[in-house]
């Protein structure tokens, strides 16, 4: 009773707000007849809408699912495939408007809650549709674009807390998470106002360095040392229960990634080809670099740290991927490579966090490797003149990379720290022992991922 | 009556069937099992975190025999099981009490 009576009450205050904000900026819209949006730009951003919605299920699914073990598969599978649903809902509600509205260069604000302006509109003088446009597409299909990175960067933080974390707790952090963590530093680098896409502190992210990876990967640092190791971590073996699924996840998340990092260029140029180019090259480097770690290292290159390789050359590239040439990009994805087999090996090891499935390890020091390294490396030529880096003679450009960096781990270990205390008082972050050694399939869900009979 | 438990490698158990069918025995039962003798385990390792597995998977094989039949079905086993390796396996023979057909409520040798 008293739940549904907070839930109902936050709803009406929230709704009450609505027809205030949005009468206040209409004029910056800008609508066009159907005929002349790019049907060619908005071809390939349809088809990277759907690429990068199949990162998180099944790509990142399969990948982090085949990591746990076998009581909690349908638990790692469950909290993507529902973050699908709930993240585009809270998108379309109200995240598209705090990440992309409004002229304030920290916090976006009320003006497209409920896609507003988004939607196309009837001109009976010219018998036609009016639609609103984000460059040569529909601002639509902008919307829906950047909502499917909404979904992925709350999902890789999943993986830090696998096998442990109880379910609803969940679903209201990564609500919240992505409301005061995502959108922000979304609205800072990639909104027409943000302070990190231009002036001053201009930094490079062509594709979401900072915002998915460092985000995610830093406040997955935050869950695993709040949240805690797993019952019996160091103790009890607790090896991947089928690395076939990890293997293709990977390969699905490498095929995504293409919508992601490619798509970002929001048109179909040559410098989306760059970015296609070098994104491909950049995880082929990663996966060669961690293999050959592993195999002077322990004498074995194995299937994990090719796939886990080929994922940090992904991150890595990623806010590189239309400022870099492709060589360049095989540098990122082999610095990748290497770096991110020290994170997850020896680092983590020294430490003794438990990030279950390396989220932190992968996202988080790719994600900062790739955002320091494209100041160094982006250049004009491949950029088609929109970004140059240390060797095109710009150094300002590292320091602006640093501080991009600096700003996003900021909030993202204030906000996760923040949400999870608050969360952990009023939820309880773990499920009760009992059910952890059961298994998240149990004793979260009711089922079993799987049943022979 | 005996029964004749005989843990065995995986890929020896097609050979060991067709040699037991052969040697005339009725009905067999196998499980997968795990466990550890003389052969040591091995390593594995997973990003950073490394896992002795002590426990090897076997295959288990129960035989019910009469024991006039008993050394025959014994040496069979041993014949094809065997690769000369640690890690062949071991047999167990213990004394049975009774024996009874579901169906038909036979008893002892009859039923088997």
């Amino acid at each position: 009773m008293t739940r549904r009576f907070y839930w109902t009450a936050l709803l009406t205050v929230f709704l009450s707000g609505l027809p205030m904000v949005s009468a206040v900026a209409q004029e910056a819209e800008t609508a066009v007849p159907a005929s002349e949006i790019s049907p060619a730009d908005t071809a390939w951003m349809l088809t990277s809408s759907a690429l990068v919605l199949m990162m998180t299920a099944p790509g990142l699914a399969m990948f982090y699912g085949g990591l746990v073990r076998k009581k909690n598969v349908l638990g790692v599978f469950m909290q993507c495939m529902f973050l699908m649903g709930l993240m585009s809902i809270v998108w379309a509600l109200w995240g598209y408007s705090f990440a992309f509205s409004g002229t304030n260069p920290y916090f976006g604000d009320f003006d497209a809650v409920l896609l507003k302006g988004v939607l196309p509109t009837w001109d009976a003088a010219t018998e036609t549709s009016l639609v609103p446009a984000h460059g040569t597409i529909p601002k639509l299909l902008f919307v829906i674009y950047q909502g499917m990175f909404f979904i992925i960067t709350p999902a890789l933080i999943c993986g830090a807390f696998a096998e442990r974390m109880k379910f609803s707790t969940m679903c209201v952090f990564m609500v919240l998470w992505g409301t005061f963590v995502y959108c922000p530093v979304a609205h800072w680098v990639w909104s027409e106002n943000g302070w990190l896409l231009a002036g001053d502190f201009a930094a490079i992210d062509f594709a979401g360095g900072t915002v998915v990876h460092i985000t995610s990967g830093v406040s997955a640092l935050v869950c695993a040392l709040l949240i805690g190791k797993r019952l019996g971590f160091g103790q009890e073996p607790m090896p991947p229960h089928n690395l076939t699924y990890t293997t293709l996840g990977a390969a699905l998340l490498w095929v995504g990634w293409f919508g992601f990092n490619a798509g970002s260029e929001l048109m179909a140029t040559p410098r989306a080809v760059n970015a296609f180019a070098s994104t491909h090259l950049a995880a082929s480097a990663g996966l060669l670099a961690w293999s050959v770690a592993e195999w002077v290292a322990r004498g074995k290159p194995s299937v994990l740290g090719a796939s886990s390789g080929a994922v940090a050359g992904l991150v890595c590239i990623t806010p590189a991927a239309g400022a870099v040439d492709p060589l360049w990009g095989m540098v990122l994805g082999l610095a990748a490579g290497f770096v991110c087999y020290f994170a997850c090996t020896t680092i983590k090891n020294k430490f003794g966090y438990d990030d279950s499935l390396d989220a932190f390890g992968v996202h988080g020091v790719g994600g900062t490797l790739g955002a320091i390294l494209t100041g160094v490396f982006a250049t004009k030529a491949a950029s088609n003149g929109s970004f140059s880096g240390l060797i095109d003679g710009n150094a300002v450009q590292v320091r602006n990379q640093i501080v991009g960096v600096g700003a996003s781990v900021l909030i993202a270990v204030i906000g996760s720290i923040v949400l999870l205390k608050i969360l952990d008082a009023v939820m309880g972050l773990r499920v009760a022992q009992d059910d952890e050694v059961q298994g998240l399939d149990l004793s979260q869900h009711g089922e079993e991922g799987y049943i022979f009979y | 009556m005996k029964k004749v438990e005989a843990i065995i490698r995986h890929f020896k158990l097609e050979e060991v069937k067709d040699a037991l069918t052969a040697a005339g025995i009725y009905g067999m039962t196998v499980s997968e099992v795990r466990g550890f003798g003389r052969q040591k385990g091995h390593k594995e390792q997973y990003r950073g975190a490394e896992y002795t597995v002590d426990f090897l998977p076997k295959v288990k094989l129960e035989v019910v025999v009469d024991d006039s039949d008993l050394s025959k079905i014994l040496d069979t086993i041993i014949a094809s099981a065997r690769t000369g390796q640690i890690g062949d396996g071991k047999i167990f023979v213990s004394d049975l009490d009774q024996v009874i057909r579901i169906r038909t409520g036979e008893t002892g040798a009859d039923s088997l």
